[in-house]
């Protein structure tokens, strides 16, 4: 059978189980739909967590980059996991304690305050949908690619998906797709990298077949350990040496600060902090933060090998090649303009890092634009470089040297010659992972307003049907506007992910674990912390992005912080605000005090207070 | 603020408090090892020493030793983490509940 057929089958399957799910798990009260009445399982949680984490991003996109980053490509594999660390020992038992549903909730109820409470939730409603549109476009890219049909169609159906079984079932269908959406994305991920390591090294175990040598046939006899052969191969062809450290502008500085950026962004990210609500106990909370990780963790630790074989593949299959016998992969995604070939004359591939490169992609061109640059490129060919122009100089000068990095994983199967149902998996598996990011998400957007706003500020007297019908209705129109953001994708999608992490990372984190780990820390320095932390991480991205800002150097580092790093000194404003007024304000009353004594306390967290009979209602 | 009955021992009485403060500072004190854990094997070993620890090579394997350490060690290591914190933090749960029945007995039996 063909890759569509398969793909229709496997993406038509998994859509019909997620359906069924969703019917198996529709709701009737505010429990069950924001915090899937806390009946879930650790270790359901953690596979729910995992597959919330894990975006269209980590799916497609990670291995890519850092096939492309080398050594720097830790950035992403530490950032985002050792976040987790962060999660589950300063946050996850102690919101898991405090109850309620989200995490303006706590903010408001800790530092009480209303003001504290909607920051909070603009910040949440604002990190929430800056992620949720991207994921909304990976799900339109995956349907294109795959099964060709056009980008809007495929973002209208997965907003169908994602609306029928978030409105029917909550926080519940969420959690309960989501653990089926951990399992079709990550037995995607593995089997094709568990094949290429096998056909490299041998190995059955990417991870290990990493650190072995290659199979005599890639290396003419000789035993080689697979890195220092790619090392070697990349050095020849003018690139940096895979393993080595701190190259161009990702000195030591950027990567501490990117890293430290992303983990405690993750840790601060409302979509992830809210799962741990929806366990029954603190113990619970802790042993669901170990399972995430360990879940995530198979695919993070796959990564970085699929990363590097694919690298080797891609170089070693192109180089030398010509027209007739170019690999079929190649051609494949030459179609998606995701890798493209520019001959030199000489009818040979070369794929380098210096200006005789002939391997491009067509980043944001069009496909007008792309032809005109072909139709020059084949006259500056016939003509001897009198006349059109050199491609290569032209896609060079616009940065587009060298494939796409998404190639890596969506190319991967076919690099590695798998059956073509393989392929048809892993286009399942990247719209599991945009999916049930999608629908995380989206809760924390519909719990914002119709939990934090419309019942907390608004509206305390609403009644459970009522409260049930504006969440239902919230998530309803939040699906929409995030199908639109996938059809019109707003320019700045790409560049914001820096700026959702930031935000997490300058606002959250620092008032959540101050609000815990200290009574000391009242209301008016929390809000000051808060508003400075987002301020100045705001100002430093909008400026560095969009106005074209140098990055700063503060006078210590070598080259400036890039502002994916940037939410590291906002979280340490962040501190530094708050603690230096915490002395010189009033300390909090002795309720909220209390409320810290019972979040510290492990016991007796059993099912969490019901909110209408909570005392202050 | 919250529903106090719901939501474990009375903590207004001093004896309570007093379980539960030495249930904190057990809790700071393994929470600040496993931090240093954390920030050292990703932070130090994966980062800050990583230039220094390439020159040497994980036993057996072909990984240049900081390269490791960024893309596999460090992960695998978080995951030890909170496994420990887990563990630690039953036993410690345990102790803690032992406690706290303790103390109740104490009040019921007197007058």
């Amino acid at each position: 059978m063909s890759t569509q057929g398969w793909t229709f089958i496997f993406v038509g399957a998994t859509f019909v189980l997620y359906l069924v799910i969703a019917w198996l798990s529709r709701v009737q009260d505010t429990q069950g739909f924001y915090v899937a009445g806390r009946g879930v399982p650790a270790i359901a949680n953690g596979m729910a967590t995992a597959s919330d984490w894990m975006s269209a991003a980590s799916f497609i996109s990670m291995a890519g980059l850092i096939s492309i980053m080398g050594f720097a490509g830790g950035v992403y594999l530490m950032g985002w996991t050792g976040g987790y660390v962060l999660l589950a020992l300063l946050l996850a038992p102690y919101l898991r304690k405090f109850g309620h549903f989200t995490v303006p909730d706590f903010v408001g109820d800790r530092f009480d305050s209303d003001l504290a409470r909607v920051v909070a939730v603009v910040c949440a409603i604002f990190i929430s949908f800056t992620y949720v549109a991207g994921q909304m476009r990976g799900v339109g890219v995956v349907f294109s690619r795959f099964l060709e049909v056009d980008i809007t169609v495929g973002v209208v159906i997965g907003m169908a998906i994602v609306f029928v079984y978030a409105t029917l079932g909550g926080m519940k269908g969420i959690t309960w797709t989501q653990v089926a959406q951990y399992w079709v994305l990550i037995t995607a991920f593995l089997i094709s990298a568990i094949a290429i390591s096998i056909k490299l090294t041998g190995v059955a175990v990417p991870q290990i077949g990493m650190g072995s040598t290659l199979r005599p046939e890639f290396t003419g006899g000789d035993i080689v350990y697979f890195l220092d052969k790619l090392n070697q191969i990349q050095t020849d062809l003018g690139f940096n040496r895979y393993t080595d450290t701190f190259v161009g502008s990702w000195d030591k500085a950027n990567v501490f600060f990117v890293t430290l950026a992303l983990m405690v962004g993750t840790a601060g990210l409302p979509h992830v902090i809210v799962r741990f609500y929806t366990v029954p106990s603190v113990k619970a909370a802790r042993w669901s933060a170990f399972w995430a990780l360990l879940f995530i963790s198979m695919l993070y630790l796959t990564a970085p090998a699929t990363a590097s074989f694919a690298r080797y593949f891609m170089i070693e299959s192109l180089n030398g090649q010509t027209e007739q016998t170019l690999p079929e992969w190649f051609r494949n995604w030459e179609q998606t303009g995701l890798i493209l070939w520019m001959d030199d004359g000489d009818g040979q591939v070369l794929y380098s890092a210096g200006e005789d490169n002939e391997i491009f992609r067509n980043g944001k061109l069009s496909a007008a634009e792309l032809g005109s640059v072909r139709v020059d490129h084949e006259r500056w060919l016939g003509s001897g470089g009198s006349q059109g122009a050199d491609g290569r100089a032209v896609l060079g000068a616009k940065g587009l040297s060298g494939p796409d990095g998404d190639i890596i994983v969506l190319a991967t199967p076919e690099m590695a010659e798998l059956a073509t149902w393989i392929i048809a998996l892993i286009a399942a598996g990247g719209l599991a992972a945009a999916l049930s990011t999608a629908s995380g998400l989206l809760l924390v957007i519909s719990s914002s307003v119709a939990h934090d706003v419309y019942y907390r500020v608004l509206k305390p007297d609403a009644s459970e049907k009522q409260r049930l019908l504006v969440g239902r209705t919230v998530i309803g129109l939040a699906v929409v506007v995030a199908g639109l953001f996938g059809i019109y994708p707003p320019g700045f999608v790409s560049q914001v992910v820096a700026f959702a992490f930031g935000l997490a990372a300058s606002s959250f984190f620092p008032v959540i674990v101050l609000g815990i780990f200290s009574k000391r820390v009242g209301t008016v320095p929390a809000v000051a912390g808060m508003v400075a932390g987002i301020g100045f991480t705001g100002f430093y991205i909008i400026a560095s992005v969009y106005a074209g800002m140098e990055p700063w150097t503060f006078g210590v580092f070598e080259h400036g912080i890039s502002p994916q790093g940037i939410g590291t000194i906002g979280m340490l404003l962040n501190f530094a605000v708050t603690l230096g007024l915490t002395p010189i304000c009033k300390a909090p009353s002795a309720a909220s005090q209390r409320m810290v004594d019972t979040v510290r306390e492990p016991e007796g967290a059993g099912p969490a207070v019901a909110i209408e009979r909570a005392p202050q209602n | 603020m919250v529903d106090e009955a719901s939501r474990g021992p009375d903590l207004t009485r001093p004896k309570a408090q007093a379980a539960l403060k030495r249930y904190w500072r057990s809790n700071l004190r393994i929470m600040a090892v496993l931090l240093v854990i954390w920030a050292s094997v990703s932070f130090g070993a994966g980062i800050l020493f990583a230039d220094w620890l390439n020159q040497f090579r994980l036993p057996l394997t072909g990984f240049p030793l900081g390269f490791w350490f960024a893309q596999q060690g460090s992960i695998v290591v978080f995951v030890l983490c909170i496994l420990s914190y887990c563990l630690a933090m039953n036993r410690l749960d345990r102790r803690h509940h032992a406690e706290l029945e303790a103390i109740a007995r104490e009040e019921n039996e007197a007058p």
